[in-house]
């Protein structure tokens, strides 16, 4: 079975949009994707038919909103492959990345070792280095080749007994590079270390296992997967969760409490201090089912057809130069500069004619530092694009090099 | 409809950006501030002669966005002649009326870097001169 892009568009009120009174064509889903109908629907019903405080009162109401919070974790460790003990719901990635870092951060002690890659997004490097900061331990920094991919070799010769944390992107959100997570995973295991992966560019757009993988810990966003935005998932394995401190303490995350103390509550409540957001527990359960319906791997499959004639397309264009490794190491996004043209000119070009791609440094300054540039400007993919839009973007491309090399046209 | 694309980027604003007006690095000025926006590495340096409180030349150097560039350019021919307490209480409004264009809220930090360089340079300067 294909994916059938065309059909999916239906679903979604905002891409009958006109921007400038031209369709829109939307390339901005690494930052955040649209949101189907069965997503919205889900978040109104939520309000209009059980809003309600979840794991407190017995009324019905209450009852139901718990219903739908509880299977809202079930349906998210499906997708996954883990248990509901080891779903904790978070704000977004930052937030689980965060949760991890400060937790295992207060385990470190001096001259211990945390890796990371020259491609992580801020989220995945500055958390680590608060940590690092705080404890005294080292960040050594796992290199990338001319291709935008890690070079394993330098990796592995890093990974060492210091070693006690390697945190890495699965997928980058500027190069596209998909890392070979196993092997990561496998390297160190060898040497005991824990590992935690940033999944916000990978979950959305491929089948991932996170048994399979043998992760430690996995984060991930809604909103970059079709849910709403203001909720995130923290993966944990059990006994990963189980000695790991929380990050916030209140309401829901206690079993007891007496005016001297307070014990935990099972997982993964214990990481879910407060009321939570319930409306985007269920709206993410709702793009869940959407994505699985359709499939992750026909989802990949039809992000790896788009991604590669863009490649070619874009290629072809005189001046631009695209970062990051050929399929089939590439996610579904395609990061490039034009000669002589800022990614502000670039991008805000695009969006003139309805195309809307990000540009600038991606939340990851020190990799555009290491490429030698100040931006990209960046097309991202999705379920809803369509061959036709990828031709669009490269005409459009065209347009923008032409108005920029001869000014006043 | 216009084409938006010749409101943001008409020619006034490219002929700046291609072809920049007081550009370049002055003699020894009163006042040279380098400012940077790092969200997308657009940078300006503005350089200002002053003469009884007044800017007498204005001239600037650097590298970026058509708008930052453009009003960057803009700028230095606006504020010559200009009182620097006059050049201090510049607003947002009065940038914008000088390039002509609204560049929207994410950009209007593109438009705003080459004024508020110079006011981050004279503020300096001044206080400098009362200590």
């Amino acid at each position: 079975m294909t994916l059938n892009a065309n059909r999916i568009r239906e679903d979604f009120p905002i891409l009958k949009r006109k921007i400038y009174g031209k369709p829109l064509v939307y390339l901005d889903n690494a930052a955040t994707t649209q949101k189907p109908r069965q997503v919205i629907r889900a978040i109104n019903d939520y309000y209009e038919n059980y809003n309600s405080n979840v794991h407190r009162a017995v009324h019905l109401l209450s009852q139901e909103a718990t219903k739908a919070y509880d299977d809202a974790h079930e349906k998210v460790g499906n997708l996954i492959g883990a248990k509901i003990e080891e779903v904790a719901f978070t704000k977004n990635t930052t937030e689980s990345l965060n949760m991890v870092a400060s937790s295992l951060g207060q385990k470190l002690k001096k001259d211990d070792e945390i890796i990371l890659t020259r491609m992580e997004h801020h989220s995945n490097m500055v958390p680590w280095q608060q940590a690092a900061k705080r404890t005294g331990a080292a960040i050594k920094y796992a290199e990338i080749d001319g291709n935008g991919e890690l070079d394993m070799r330098q990796m592995r010769q890093l990974i060492g007994k210091k070693t006690k944390i390697i945190a890495f992107t699965h997928i980058s959100n500027v190069l596209g590079t998909i890392n070979p997570a196993k092997e990561i995973i496998a390297a160190a295991k060898e040497a005991g270390a824990i590992t935690v992966v940033d999944a916000a560019q990978s979950v959305p757009h491929m089948l991932v296992d996170v048994k399979k993988l043998d992760c430690d810990f996995l984060a991930f966003s809604a909103h970059k997967m079709l849910g709403p935005t203001g909720i995130g998932v923290l993966y944990g394995k059990e006994e990963m969760l189980e000695n790991m401190e929380p990050m916030l303490y209140g309401g829901d995350m206690i079993s007891e409490a007496s005016y001297e103390d307070a014990k935990w509550n099972e997982l993964p409540w214990k990481f879910e201090a407060g009321t939570p957001n319930v409306a985007g527990a269920v709206g993410m359960a709702a793009a869940v089912e959407y994505l699985q319906k359709i499939g992750m791997q026909n989802i990949q499959e039809h992000e790896k057809k788009l991604t590669a004639t863009a490649m070619k397309k874009l290629r072809q264009i005189e001046g631009l130069t695209i970062y990051g490794p050929e399929a089939p190491k590439r996610g579904g996004l395609v990061a490039f500069g034009m000669d002589g043209v800022h990614t502000h000119d670039v991008s805000a070009l695009l969006d003139l004619q309805g195309i809307a791609v990000r540009g600038g440094h991606h939340c990851a300054m020190p990799l555009a530092k290491l490429l030698g540039i100040n931006g990209s400007t960046r097309a991202s993919f999705y379920i809803y694009n369509t061959p036709e839009e990828v031709d669009m973007l490269a005409d459009a491309l065209e347009n923008v090099a032409a108005r920029m090399r001869n000014p006043g046209k | 409809m216009k084409d938006p694309a010749e409101e943001l980027y008409r020619e006034e604003i490219m002929d700046h950006y291609q072809n920049p007006r007081n550009y370049g690095k002055m003699e020894s000025p009163d006042i040279a501030y380098h400012d940077y926006n790092p969200v997308c590495g657009d940078e300006v340096e503005m350089q200002l002669k002053l003469e009884d409180g007044m800017v007498k030349e204005a001239m600037f150097t650097g590298k970026g966005c058509t708008i930052s560039q453009a009003a960057a350019s803009m700028l230095t021919g606006e504020v010559r002649g200009k009182g620097i307490k006059d050049a201090v209480a510049m607003t947002q409004s009065d940038m914008l009326k000088i390039i002509r264009i609204n560049p929207g809220p994410v950009r209007v930090k593109c438009a705003m870097l080459a004024l508020r360089a110079l006011q981050k340079g004279i503020i300096q300067h001044e206080a400098a001169k009362a200590r």
